[in-house]
């Protein structure tokens, strides 16, 4: 055999899928594979219905084997989804796997063209593009590059902190960056979970402290990512680390200092009660949090404002000395081979629907502000109280509130009916307040979850299935003066009602965090039209993302409840130890070299390398470049004046090849 | 500042109240309104339901000859009109027939329109144009100690919430508060009056009337200020029948530029405070003084 892989003559074989109707629907799938059969150098030419099958990749290996073929082309779908495939297959004939070509007749022909005649043209055109072109393909092979073992999870609700024990248990080093100052997310704020109603804080705390304990986890709160560099297997992260003006390793979370503020009564809207209650310019999140250290507020406290305070704080702390007024930023730098993103999601603002009065009406609260009310170790102490102190007798529960929603969110948030209910039936027992749910539709799909519906309507929840038009204070009968009025469309009975209640509750959907593009652009992923963070297959990669070594998990996906999260965490941090421990990433042969003896070294292409691949050889006075980082995109290829660069796959004659194939007669 | 002005019928009729304190007090503002030269009709939200593409011909034709003998910006200040001529803007976009029968029927009057109009409310003009710091210059007798509940109606700020917003407009809220007045949270400011129910189905138009009556009551308001004709004849004509059904809910309702009118010092006379059925009492500051 010669350097390419034949005995002077070409034998290819051609194959074209009918991929079910996909493409069979629209291409003539037999006129193709006949009409390519005519053209030099094809030995063989098929039509197969599932050329991705394993009959169809048999009869590849098959082939290559009776027929002593020595290229092969595949016309189906798109090489994101089946190159590897194929090459496998034409590996497995025991040829080259590059001495192959996929043709996308689905993606670039079946898919956007209706017309029978004129997609089977194209398809034909694009065959012989990639018969022309492949005959100048040559043996290649992947090369392997090792991959740091160490993985970074960006955010610390309940699916990051899945994810980072999950890879700490098997022995993987794991950084868990977190931007609020204690891990917990939004888990760490509820009372009870659906539809087991058991303690979120008895199943959150625990995996929290393991966090914190685990020897093979660094745990940065506080902090957030601000530079990421690299790729698969070696990415270069930049964390910044808020000032905490706490030095953490010396706070044993006494919280003496707290207690010594000169503010003698805490004053100021407490994050982790939605604002229900106060804290301390120096506070705790809440009492469970992890770490266990205090920070102190920069907007509110006088000594970092104006540095004239008494520091009654420095005093209760003593010899520990935690406290560092001077602390600043700081950058730090971490090696990681895979990242894990579970960013979670933000409440949508109830300010956007003015019909339904939040903050106008104080007592329209969201489902959220309502769960601290319920909690134990929340700023009532568990007990559901009216702003001036009553109890509620009757509570209304609006779904959909920037959810289905053609003027905010049009998505279902999925877990606002089983939130809603949850809350319904807790208002009940702790109360025996009258409940009424209002609906578009009950979605309970999950697990248990229809059940605690029938649960919800035994324990005498009212359901009024209806968009609800409008929150009012408006009375027209004398039992409405002082209440809040739901008027709503009754679908099911037909007329309009009023329903005048003590409480509303608004079930705030789902949304994207307001920096999901910036965190989009840092780490190189896309993002759907919603603004979720896109996965790389809805069906078969829904943890993967287009760029190698960053998964995403949890709701920074879209929405979902704890157990989807928790089964994405545990996806995603498997994915990661699938790479981890394969110990190297193969990286395709698609990579630029310079043909040193034209090379000019005139380094025009150095400084327009995305990836700092090229290098300036000063003994040789050429240009290099370093395989492992370069990611074949071709810029130096097109920019070389002398035209020294040469691409594997890429090469002049297989492009003009290509070019010629698609312009001669089909 | 110079805007083209159609005043449309209610203003030369049952609505003239407006017109007798919108001119006065945008003159006093330094805008020179010019009325449209033979005008008609816009067509009002009757006919519209009838036929959309005869009743855009009928509305275009205004909105032809603001363009032709300009300024563009056509002030209108009664609330169907303001709709009818802004539904005639968007239909003459998004519908290509009703565009093709709006360029035949103008061409046979050997007339074009090419779009170039814009519809403008009083509101968003004084607001947005004129200024609200330029407005309180002016104001020389504060209203003070009046409690005003806000009524925009519906037409105005749906289905096309050009300047406002659609569910809770604050514009008009604003302006009051410039002059004085003290704004009370009136949450059924873009609820229906009953528009020509109260005349064909008055069970169910008088019904939508004293609710927005007896709330304005309720919450103590002395007035209520209106942007709209048909509201403003709605609220204040039939308080007789509203007695009989549910009771008293005596509140006057005024046009929002008869309150800038009283504010600016104009006499109660030249602003046509006279034709309400339910007369107005004198400003409060009387009371306040007194």
């Amino acid at each position: 055999m010669n350097s390419n892989g034949n005995n002077g003559d070409l034998r290819i074989g051609f194959y074209i899928c009918h991929c079910g109707h996909n493409i069979a629907g629209v291409v003539d799938c037999p006129a193709v594979a006949q009409h390519i059969a005519k053209l030099p150098g094809v030995v063989v030419s098929r039509d197969y219905k599932y050329m991705c099958s394993d009959p169809g990749q048999e009869l590849i290996a098959q082939d290559i084997r009776e027929h002593r073929l020595n290229r092969v082309v595949v016309a189906s779908c798109s090489p994101l989804l089946h190159e590897h495939t194929f090459r496998n297959a034409v590996a497995a004939g025991g040829l080259n796997p590059f001495f192959f070509q996929m043709v996308n007749i689905r993606e670039h022909d079946s898919w956007v063209h209706t017309d029978v005649g004129a997609a089977t043209a194209k398809a034909k055109a694009l065959a012989q593009a990639a018969i022309r072109r492949v005959r100048f393909h040559r043996a290649l092979e992947m090369t392997r590059v090792p991959i740091h073992p160490d993985v970074l999870v960006v955010g610390g609700g309940i699916t990051g902190i899945h994810a980072a024990l999950t890879m700490a248990n098997g022995g993987k080093k794991v950084f868990l960056v977190e931007r609020e100052p204690s891990i917990g997310g939004h888990m760490a704020k509820f009372d009870k979970t659906f539809p087991t109603l058991d303690c979120a804080a008895c199943i959150l705390t625990p995996k929290m402290s393991a966090v914190r304990a685990h020897e093979n986890i660094t745990l940065w709160t506080y902090s957030d990512v601000v530079k990421v560099e690299g790729y698969v297997g070696n990415y270069t992260v930049t964390v910044r680390r808020k000032p905490r003006y706490v030095k953490e390793d010396l706070c044993v979370g006494c919280q003496e200092c707290i207690a010594a503020c000169v503010f003698k009564e805490p004053k100021f809207p407490d994050e982790f009660n939605v604002g229900l209650g106060k804290r301390k310019p120096i506070y705790i999140p809440f009492p469970q949090a992890v770490p266990q250290v205090v920070l102190v507020d920069p907007e509110r406290c006088i000594q970092v404002r104006t540095g004239k305070c008494k520091q009654t704080c420095l005093e209760a702390c003593a010899d520990r000395q935690a406290l560092d007024f001077t602390q600043k930023e700081q950058l730090v730098e971490i090696k990681v081979g895979n990242i894990i993103l579970a960013t979670g999601f933000k409440l949508f603002d109830a300010k956007r629907i003015p019909q339904y009065g939040y903050g106008l009406y104080p007592n329209v609260v969201t489902s959220l502000e309502l769960e601290r009310l319920v909690t134990s170790s929340g700023p009532t102490g568990g007990e559901i109280v009216l702003k001036d102190g009553r109890h509620p007798k009757s509570v209304g529960f609006i779904l959909c509130v920037g959810s289905r929603d053609m003027k905010t969110n049009r998505w279902c948030s999925r877990t606002c009916c089983m939130h809603s209910m949850k809350l319904a039936q807790l208002v009940r027992e702790h109360t025996g307040a009258d409940a009424t749910v209002f609906y578009m539709d009950i979605r309970a799909p999950g697990k248990g979850c229809e059940e605690f519906y029938d649960k919800s309507l035994k324990e005498g929840i009212q359901f009024v299935r209806g968009r609800v038009a409008e929150v009012t204070d408006w009375a027209l009968a004398p039992e409405e003066e002082g209440k809040l009025v739901i008027r709503v469309e009754d679908t099911l009975a037909g007329f309009v009602r009023r329903i005048p209640v003590d409480m509303i509750v608004l079930a705030v959907g789902m949304e994207p965090h307001a920096d999901a593009q910036e965190v989009r652009r840092l780490f190189n992923m896309s993002c759907g039209t919603e603004g979720w963070f896109l996965e790389k297959h809805p069906k078969l990669a829904p943890v993967s993302t287009f760029t190698d070594g960053v998964f995403i998990a949890g709701c920074c996906q879209g929405p979902k409840d704890i157990p989807d999260s928790i089964a994405q965490a545990g996806a995603a941090a498997a994915e990661a130890m699938a790479l981890i421990d394969k110990g190297y990433i193969e990286q395709e042969p698609n990579t630029a070299n310079v043909m040193e003896e034209h090379c000019s070294g005139c380094k025009s292409c150095i400084p327009l390398c995305p990836f700092t691949a090229i290098s300036f050889d000063a003994p040789s006075q050429k240009a290099r470049i370093n395989e492992a980082l370069c990611k074949g995109c071709g810029t130096c290829v097109a920019a070389c004046p002398s035209g020294s660069i040469r691409q594997n796959l890429f090469e002049d004659e297989e492009i003009f090849g290509e070019i010629e194939g698609v312009l001669a007669d089909a | 500042m110079k805007y083209s002005y159609f005043p449309g019928c209610s203003l030369k009729g049952l609505g003239r109240a407006y017109e007798e304190s919108l001119l006065p007090v945008m003159k006093h503002l330094g805008v020179e309104l010019v009325e449209l030269d033979d005008w008609n009709c816009c067509g009002a939200t009757a006919y519209m339901s009838v036929d959309e593409a005869q009743a855009a011909v009928l509305a275009a034709r205004n909105l032809a000859i603001a363009e032709q003998t300009g300024p563009q910006d056509l002030l209108t200040p009664c609330s169907a009109c303001y709709l009818v001529l802004n539904k005639t803007q968007h239909n003459i976009t998004d519908f290509p027939d009703i565009k093709t029968a709006v360029h035949r029927a103008l061409g046979t009057a050997r007339m074009t329109y090419s779009g170039k109009t814009n519809v403008r409310h009083p509101l968003d003009v004084l607001v947005h144009d004129v200024g609200l710091d330029v407005i309180k210059e002016k104001v020389v007798r504060p209203l003070k100690g009046l409690k005003v509940a806000p009524y925009y109606g519906c037409q105005v700020v749906r289905p096309y919430s050009t300047f406002d917003d659609d569910w809770n407009p604050t514009t008009m809220d604003q302006l009051l508060a410039t002059l004085g007045a003290e704004v009370i949270h009136y949450p059924l400011k873009t609820k229906c009056c009953g528009g020509s129910l109260t005349g064909t189905v008055p069970e169910a138009g008088l019904r939508l009337t004293y609710i927005l009556l007896k709330e304005a009551a309720r919450r103590g308001a002395d007035v209520v200020a209106t942007i709209c004709p048909l509201c403003q004849f709605n609220l204040d004509a039939y308080h007789d029948q509203i007695e009989r059904r549910w009771g008293p809910a005596r509140v006057p309702t005024v046009y929002f530029t008869q309150l800038m009118g009283l504010a600016f010092g104009f006499p109660p006379r030249q602003l046509g405070l006279q034709r309400n059925f339910v007369p107005m009492k004198e400003l409060p500051t009387e009371r306040v003084a007194g």
